[in-house]
């Protein structure tokens, strides 16, 4: 028997068959739409954290006051209650390193931003002009305070403020009240929404030196460092600690946070989760095999007079199996296609629901689904063929 | 040519051994017509399917056109099926999904014959054994002697030289039954040994030769 006979005469089996096909391919189909769609659920959420990552900006590493050990949480990391402050002389330091592109030092607090009659507090950075791009912040219009013109009285407000205060009329040039001092509206940032649980359409950006002035402390809440390339993150952590260790008197007490290394950490556990979610789905293409299995099985013991009769006729114990074996393939492959089909479109139902996710099925995926199903089918199928083909055929005939 | 010598066959009923076959010396010459008869459990079936390669002796020799056969692999023995022997039985074996054109076609499939010589083959069959009208239709959709024509018809298709039938007209009415012997005897006229396993005195009558069997070992041998 040649090849294209065994397979088509399997596949005409299979068409005769009709309900019992469609629901093992049913089964199949599920199992595999199922590995496509929840690795296109889990790997869009990995690229969900990772674009949210990028979008708080690139190559970035962070300052922190305090020292954080190499195990256990310390407190005073997070809170900045630590013996030495960072300060801005800390911050100019940095600046001398060539891995360096630029640098951000940054205060945070809360305060009373007043202008046309309106009141509300805001959340207050006090930076330089290159925390914008740092962050990963624009402007819709006007500038930020340029470089030399720290001291001046000048504000950026975030696109929803600006909007509060400003419904009708342009924000730049206003004047406004922030806590007890007054300020010039000099730009407007473009409105981004929320990044890492932290809205930067609500908060007002003003020159460092006011801020410190205003909460008044010289200490600094962070320090946002950029560095020119992708390779310079490590060294320039170095260096970094290198410096600021020397200029705290050989104490370490300051932490460096690379973003790399947090990226790679949530980029790990997603991975993870990933797999684990699509190890789950196989489960059920496993108990698609025994499926498979079960109705091959029911098929032998249906068949066994044709069985007989293909013996009768000249068939060999290896044309049984073949054909036996090519059945399964038959089911296991349409049902591995269909999933296939189903998963993908069910992933375009899920990015097309939720628009922020980036649910595509990774190719990995999609390719073990249709594998696992597929050789599932065939190993659920060695015991069925296997009888079939040693059945006796005198006896196989005497059945009814 | 089919030679048997000292052909045993046993089955094990719990502790005992049955003789199916009990020590058979036969010679049957090509294109013979040979009736095989006795009562049920005479052996008669199981001599037929030991001819027939589908059963293998416990012990003897077996010739068929010359070559001993009995220690030919499970292949081997395949193939001799598929060329040289057609199979007729009492229940017909059609398969029921295919139509009664696949029905026929089955042997060339398993033959590898190429896909157009199949359909000439098939269609010739067709009308050797007046089918055309009922190729595309199932056996389920076919009356009794439309089956067995079929069920010849496919046991030809691969020009074998030796027909076995067991009991051949045993589901069929008694004029249909006469049809179907018809049919097996022109192609013994054709040339082909015709063997016909049955307990109808009348039809193994009609055979040139006539073995009678009981308990496994043959009674009678008479050629008329």
């Amino acid at each position: 028997m040649t090849l294209p006979d065994t397979l088509l005469t399997s596949f005409r089996t299979v068409v005769s068959y009709r309900l019992r096909s469609l629901l093992i391919i049913l089964a199949m189909a599920l199992g595999v739409a199922a590995v496509v769609m929840l690795t296109a659920l889990g790997d869009g959420a990995r690229n969900y954290v990772i674009n949210q990552f990028s979008s708080i900006g690139t190559n970035l590493l962070v300052v922190l006051p305090g020292r954080a050990e190499t195990s256990g949480s310390f407190l005073g990391a997070v809170l900045g209650q630590t013996p030495r402050d960072l300060t801005l002389k800390d911050a100019q330091l940095l600046e001398r390193l060539p891995q360096i592109r630029r640098y951000a030092p940054l205060n945070v607090g809360a305060a009373e931003l007043s202008a046309a009659n309106r009141l509300r507090e805001v959340t207050v950075l006090g930076s330089t002009e290159h925390l914008i791009p740092i962050r990963h912040m624009k402007l819709a219009q006007g500038s930020f305070l340029q470089q030399g013109s720290e001291r001046s009285a000048q504000i950026v407000l975030g696109a929803k403020i600006a909007r509060e205060f400003f419904p009708h009329t342009q924000a730049i040039g206003q004047r406004v009240r922030l806590g007890d001092n007054r300020f010039l509206v000099s730009g407007v940032l473009a409105a981004q929404g929320e990044t890492m649980g932290f809205n930067t359409d609500e908060v007002v950006i003003i020159p460092i030196d006011h801020a410190q002035a205003m909460f008044n402390t010289t200490s600094l809440f962070r320090i946002l460092v950029e560095t020119k390339h992708h390779n310079d993150i490590e060294p320039a952590k170095q260096a970094m600690l290198a410096i600021l260790k020397q200029a705290h008197d050989g104490e370490e007490d300051i932490t460096i946070i690379t973003q790399d290394a947090i990226l790679d950490t949530f980029d790990r556990i997603l991975h993870a989760l990933t797999l684990a979610v699509a190890g789950i789905a196989a489960i059920s293409l496993i108990v698609a095999g025994i499926l498979i299995m079960n109705v091959m099985l029911v098929a032998v013991s249906q068949r066994t007079a044709e069985i007989g009769l293909l013996k009768a006729i000249g068939a060999t114990s290896s044309d049984i199996r073949r054909l036996f074996f090519a059945e399964a393939l038959w089911l296991s492959l349409t049902g591995a296609m269909f999933g296939f089909l189903f998963g993908q479109l069910g992933s375009q139902l899920i990015r097309w629901a939720y628009p922020q996710l980036p649910a595509w099925a990774p190719l990995w995926a999609s390719i073990a689904g249709i594998a696992v199903a597929v050789i599932t089918g065939i190993v659920a199928s060695i015991l069925p063929a296997n009888q079939a083909a040693r059945l006796d055929a005198v006896q196989a005939l005497g059945k009814r | 040519m089919i030679k048997l010598q000292s052909i045993t066959r046993t089955f094990h009923m719990g502790d005992q051994a049955v003789y199916a076959l009990n020590d058979i010396n036969l010679q049957i010459d090509s294109g013979e017509y040979v009736s095989i008869m006795g009562p049920s459990g005479s052996g008669k079936s199981t001599l037929l399917n030991i001819i027939g390669l589908l059963d293998q002796p416990n012990s003897g020799r077996y010739e068929l056109d010359g070559k001993p056969v009995t220690d030919l692999t499970e292949i081997e023995q395949a193939r001799i099926r598929r060329e040289k022997i057609g199979f007729v039985f009492q229940s017909f074996h059609l398969v029921p999904r295919l139509t009664a054109a696949e029905n026929i076609e089955l042997p060339l499939i398993l033959g590898g014959i190429p896909v157009e010589q199949r359909q000439a083959r098939v269609q010739a069959a067709l009308q050797a054994f007046e089918l055309l009208q009922r190729a595309q239709h199932r056996p389920s959709e076919l009356s009794g002697g439309q089956r067995q024509r079929v069920a010849i018809a496919r046991a030809t298709i691969m020009q074998p030289s030796v027909i076995l039938a067991d009991e051949p007209t045993g589901n069929l009415d008694h004029q249909i039954g006469a049809e179907v012997m018809v049919l097996l005897e022109n192609l013994h006229h054709a040339g082909t040994t015709l063997i016909i396993v049955t307990h109808d005195r009348e039809l193994g009558a009609r055979a040139h030769r006539q073995i009678g069997m009981r308990d496994g070992r043959i009674l009678t041998d008479q050629h008329s």
